[in-house]
């Protein structure tokens, strides 16, 4: 069979519709599970004592709203250089998700940092990129939405998301470049400074997260299509 | 890049025999620039510490203020689609309008920033600074508003959404402006700053022309 199959909007929309319900129910699971290990099996933290368990939301939060801002310019690089509907779609479908993470990113930080840092927010260099991402995110829905025809709004928002990217490198190694109050990662392909159970608690979570985010763009694609595609004839039919 | 050259020449022309726009650029920087002793107390030391940041914001705020104009009149005439449809390759003729964009705002203003500079009480070498990096910094800021201003053709809430869009992007240029400044009164060395400033204006200049023509292209069809 062909891949390009599921490429036009009403193929996609039946195959997003039997997808959607599998990758919530492994987030759920996952989600238990990584709750589990964070709150109940996690030791407390030698110095912060139980409040770093806010690290098993913040840290999987901060990781998708990168991860996903990636994948919205990836949809972009494909809409442009392929003119494709679908990818437009999913690059649309993805952007809420991706604030919200960076938004609870941002908060569970601020909570974080009161008791931590005693001081809800600083201009540090991590979290002012983090907060400049949520607003590249809220200018790629607002240009999205701001035209007549959906279709260039799309493009535009695809080239403004690739425009856009250069912030990601600035936020991942913002805490290496700039020594201020952020501290460094705990986390890196060659190994860990934190304990096992806590790093399994993180990433059980950051796998539940990505599910949810595949399934939450899957069933918001879903209501792109229909919308799109509400003068069709397979739309009108399954009215 | 015989594009570039007629470009340039013809933007600029505009703008000099219209020079109430230019004019009110600079009207525009100066007045919100006197609001801050106005509104935060004229402590002199106060006033030399924020002074780099103030005038950087001030900057930032009104090469935007001129940014819709940069595409907006040509696509409503339908010169931009002439120009599209003209043999010159669209990267030449785009960076030629940036050029004059910045010309005529990006540069009055790095004149201008000295004596605003005096007005904040800032250090002699500071100011030498300041327009070291205004004058590396103010081009980028055109060329990344450039990029947005064409993206924005046409779209609904005009303004705003141009602010939503440009905004973010000029976040990095506007650390590292005011970051030099701010290192010079403080003792420290401004190179750093200024060459990574350097390097964001090289690497723009080289970018963002192309992502100019494809917004142009994506507004024409």
């Amino acid at each position: 069979m062909n891949v390009f199959y599921f490429s036009s909007p009403s193929t996609f929309y039946r195959l997003a519709g039997a997808m959607a319900p599998w990758f919530f129910g492994l987030a759920v699971i996952l989600a238990v599970a990584g709750l589990y290990v964070g709150f109940v099996q996690a030791p407390t933290d030698a110095v912060q004592g139980e409040v770093y368990r806010v690290i098993f939301i913040h840290v999987p939060a901060a990781w998708m709203s990168m991860f996903i801002y990636f994948v919205m310019a990836c949809y972009g690089a494909v809409t442009l250089s392929f003119n494709t509907r679908l990818a437009a779609m999913m690059a649309r479908a993805l952007a809420p998700t991706g604030a919200m993470f960076t938004f609870v990113a941002l908060w569970t930080g601020a909570f974080w940092g009161r008791p931590t840092w005693g001081t809800y927010w600083v201009w540090d260099a991590r979290l002012t990129s983090e907060l400049v991402l949520l607003f590249l995110y809220i200018g790629f829905i607002a240009l999205a939405n701001a035209f007549e025809d959906p279709r260039r709004g799309d493009r535009a928002a695809a080239l403004l998301a690739l425009i856009g990217v250069v912030n990601l490198p600035i936020i991942y190694f913002s805490v290496q470049w700039w020594n201020t109050l952020h501290q460094g990662s705990s986390v890196s392909f060659k190994g860990t400074s934190m304990h096992v159970t806590m790093l399994w608690g993180m990433l059980l979570m950051a796998f539940s997260f990505w599910m949810y985010a595949i399934g939450a763009a899957l069933v918001r694609c879903r209501n792109i299509i229909l919308d799109r595609e509400r003068r069709t004839r397979w739309v009108r039919a399954m009215a | 890049m015989s594009g570039f050259g007629w470009a340039f020449a013809r933007d600029f022309t505009l703008a000099w025999r219209h020079p109430g726009e230019t004019l009110l650029t600079l009207a525009f920087f100066a007045l919100v620039a006197s609001l801050f002793p106005l509104g935060v107390g004229a402590d002199p030391q106060l006033l030399a510490r924020i002074g780099p940041g103030v005038i950087w914001v001030c900057a930032l705020l009104a090469a935007f203020l001129s940014l819709p104009v940069l595409f907006a009149s040509d696509y409503a005439d339908g010169t931009l689609e002439q120009m599209v449809l003209s043999p010159h390759a669209m990267a030449g003729w785009v960076s030629g309008k940036i050029a004059a964009h910045w010309m005529i705002s990006g540069l009055p203003l790095t004149l201008l920033s000295p004596l605003l500079a005096l007005q904040f009480g800032l250090p002699a070498d500071a100011i030498g600074v300041l327009m070291a990096a205004l004058l590396l910094g103010t081009p980028v800021l055109s060329l990344l508003g450039a990029a947005c201003a064409a993206l924005t053709l046409g779209a609904r809430g005009g303004g705003t959404l141009l602010a939503l869009v440009a905004l973010p992007l000029f976040v990095p240029v506007l650390v590292f402006g005011a970051g030099a400044a701010e290192a010079a009164a403080a003792g420290l060395s401004a190179a750093p700053h200024l060459s990574l400033l350097g390097a964001m204006l090289i690497v723009a200049a080289m970018g963002v022309p192309f992502a100019v023509a494809a917004a142009i292209r994506i507004a024409m069809d």
